[in-house]
């Protein structure tokens, strides 16, 4: 057999497979000769498929150039050290994976359970020390997480509130009971709607922000930076961005509530011709102002929630990019359980409070 | 001009302007087959512009980059990709994928080209592992569990698995040890004489360059100040050349690279 020409990865390319199947045709063929000093060039690709096709071993009779030998002597080398292959799989992996899940779980909490008590710690120090209080900070996470929230929560407020209206307005219409779609966008917008979405909003927009910077960061090194520079990484980095958004989801819940309510108005007054000005004059009658303050209440608690959750996957996170965008995954889907979650709490333990008689 | 001829780098009239600062103005550059060449200069010389651009992952400014023979901007993307397809690149800090294990990093160009069947990569990924002296079982390690120094030779086997002509080196021994960068070093001599490589490596390091290069490039005021062997380039008559070969520090460290 005379081999000829250039045997390497780039001129095989495409016509792999039908030299493969050639090679194949000869290679029980004890007897045959290689001939291969007419090859022009030959790589480890070009090399590991002839040895391939002798079964793994130098053929009886072989002709070959000096300068050709090297590299079947490089598979031989690589062949020595052992076979790669994988550890065998357990049988019981998913039993394995739940454990982990639930390991994970635990830890999770443990380690947010710190997280709360240093910041209780650091709020005790700022109410000693007023001046280690990290202005700064605080001030660029409420205008990055709050201010800069403002249009996409009106946006989405405003649609919702929309949509909203125009469905209930089919249903109430064939009811005769038109003038209730103030009761329901009053109760639905103020007390629950608004809350949740913006909970929703910000762990999407500013949670997974904040667990990517405090990933990033600590991919950096910058977190151990800090630490050696003796400066609490909970008080500069965790707890303006709680704090921030303990006040700025509230007032974001407000903005988005106002925004949504307009929305519901104007589809009212297309719908089922409610006018604005009885629409404004009625709502405070309907809606009972403790809505308003369990509203607060809620973006209050869920600020921080998402915060914290926040805070706490970003410092988790290890120096790879997996695990960054893993804990950035983690940080969102769990803040938006969680806040859900501590919604479906309030409703129960709200049912008296704040409801039209 | 045939293709053997033709010389593995040939830049002309290479500028690279960022923003309103010209990095690199009007340089010329050429790497016959088969040589060795270090790239040296001062931080913000522009040897790692100078890298990126011939690899192609810059557009020049002015000016072009050949390789062998071969525009790199060709208009054509397939001549494009075949033609990168022949270089690869040890990056500074390994750039291995972290998602991947070493296995999967060294597969992933093989597995790209969508014509080798499986059983061929496997034992081509473990030809390229015991060609950089990484044992079966690191195969199975994610990147973020390798030493620096396995972290190279693992970016070094994926470098090599598509049998690039010519490699190119970021800072091949920065962050290594001086034992691991001297067997780094060796193991990448070894390489360059068995597979006749082309290779262009960018250094601080005057250890790894007096053993490695053939042939230096002073890289200084946005172009090349000198260019030839060791012996010639350091008695050029400049200031940098003079700061950085002649001190005391750097004429230990080149007879430790000659002994």
């Amino acid at each position: 057999m005379v081999l000829q020409g250039e045997w390497t990865l780039a001129a095989i390319g495409l016509a792999y497979p039908r030299l493969r199947a050639r090679l194949e045709q000869h290679c029980d063929r004890l007897d045959l000769e290689w001939d291969l000093s007419g090859v022009d060039a030959l790589d480890s690709v070009g090399a590991l498929m002839l040895w391939r096709a002798w079964e793994r071993r130098m053929p009886g009779r072989v002709r070959m150039r000096p300068d050709q030998a090297p590299v079947f002597e490089r598979i031989r080398l690589a062949e020595e050290k052992g076979v790669l292959r994988k550890a065998p799989r357990s049988p019981f992996e998913w039993l394995m994976a739940i454990g982990d899940l639930a390991f994970k779980a635990g830890r999770n909490l443990r380690e947010i359970t710190i997280l709360v008590g240093q910041l209780l710690l650091d709020l005790g120090h700022i109410l000693r020390h007023p001046g280690d209080m990290p202005w700064r900070e605080t001030s660029a996470n409420l205008y990055k997480s709050g201010v800069r929230a403002m249009p996409v929560t009106a946006l989405v407020g405003f649609l919702i509130g929309v949509v909203l209206s125009y469905l209930s307005a089919l249903q109430l219409k064939s009811f005769g009971a038109d003038v209730y779609i103030i009761n329901i966008l009053g109760i639905g917008i103020i007390r629950e709607l608004g809350p949740v979405l913006v909970a929703v909003l910000v762990a999407g927009r500013s949670g997974s922000a904040m667990t990517a910077q405090l990933g990033v960061m600590r991919v950096t090194e910058e977190i151990d930076a800090l630490a050696v520079m003796g400066v609490s990484r909970t008080l500069r980095l965790v707890f303006p961005k709680v704090l921030a958004l303990a006040l700025a989801v509230p007032l974001l819940v407000l903005w988005t509530s106002f925004v949504a309510i307009i929305g519901g108005m104007v589809s009212a007054r297309f719908q089922l011709d409610i006018s604005y000005a009885f629409f404004i004059d009625t709502l405070p009658k309907v809606v009972p102002v403790a809505n308003l303050w369990i509203a607060l209440f809620k973006g209050f608690t869920f600020g921080i929630l998402v915060a914290l959750i926040a805070s706490h996957f970003g410092l988790q996170v290890k120096p790879n990019t997996e695990s960054l965008s893993a804990n950035t995954t983690s940080s969102v889907v769990t803040a938006i359980t969680i806040v859900i979650l501590v919604d479906a709490i309030y409703a129960i333990a709200t049912r008296r409070i704040g409801m039209p008689t | 001009m045939t293709m053997g001829e033709s010389p593995a780098i040939q830049v002309e009239r290479l500028s690279m302007r960022f923003g309103r600062q010209w990095v690199l103005r009007e340089l010329d550059f050429t790497v016959d087959k088969g040589e060795v060449v270090a790239l040296v200069g001062g931080s913000g010389s522009g040897k790692t512009t100078l890298l990126r651009a011939i690899i192609g992952l810059l557009r020049p400014t002015q000016g072009h980059v050949r390789l062998f023979g071969e525009p790199l901007f060709s208009g054509d993307a397939k001549r494009d990709r075949l033609l990168r397809r022949r270089v690869g690149m040890l990056f500074q800090h390994g750039a291995l994928f972290s998602a991947f294990n070493v296995y999967e990093n060294v597969a992933f160009p093989l597995r790209e080209l969508k014509v080798l069947d499986e059983d061929l990569i496997r034992d081509l990924v473990r030809l390229k592992l015991s060609m950089v002296e990484l044992l079966p079982r690191h195969a199975w390690l994610m990147p973020a569990e390798l030493s620096g120094g396995m972290m190279k030779r693992a970016a070094l086997a994926r470098a090599l698995s598509l049998e690039p002509e010519l490699l190119l080196l970021d800072e091949p021994t920065t962050g290594l040890d001086p034992d691991r960068s001297e067997s780094f070093v060796h193991l990448i001599r070894s390489l360059r004489d068995e597979l006749e490589l082309t290779v262009v490596l960018v250094t601080h390091d005057l250890e790894t360059l007096g053993a490695l290069a053939t042939r230096v490039a002073v890289l200084a005021e946005q172009r090349i100040l000198a260019f030839g062997t060791l012996d010639e380039v350091m008695g050029a008559d400049h200031p940098f050349v003079h700061n950085f070969f002649r001190t005391g520090r750097s004429q230990r460290a080149l007879q430790r690279a000659e002994q």
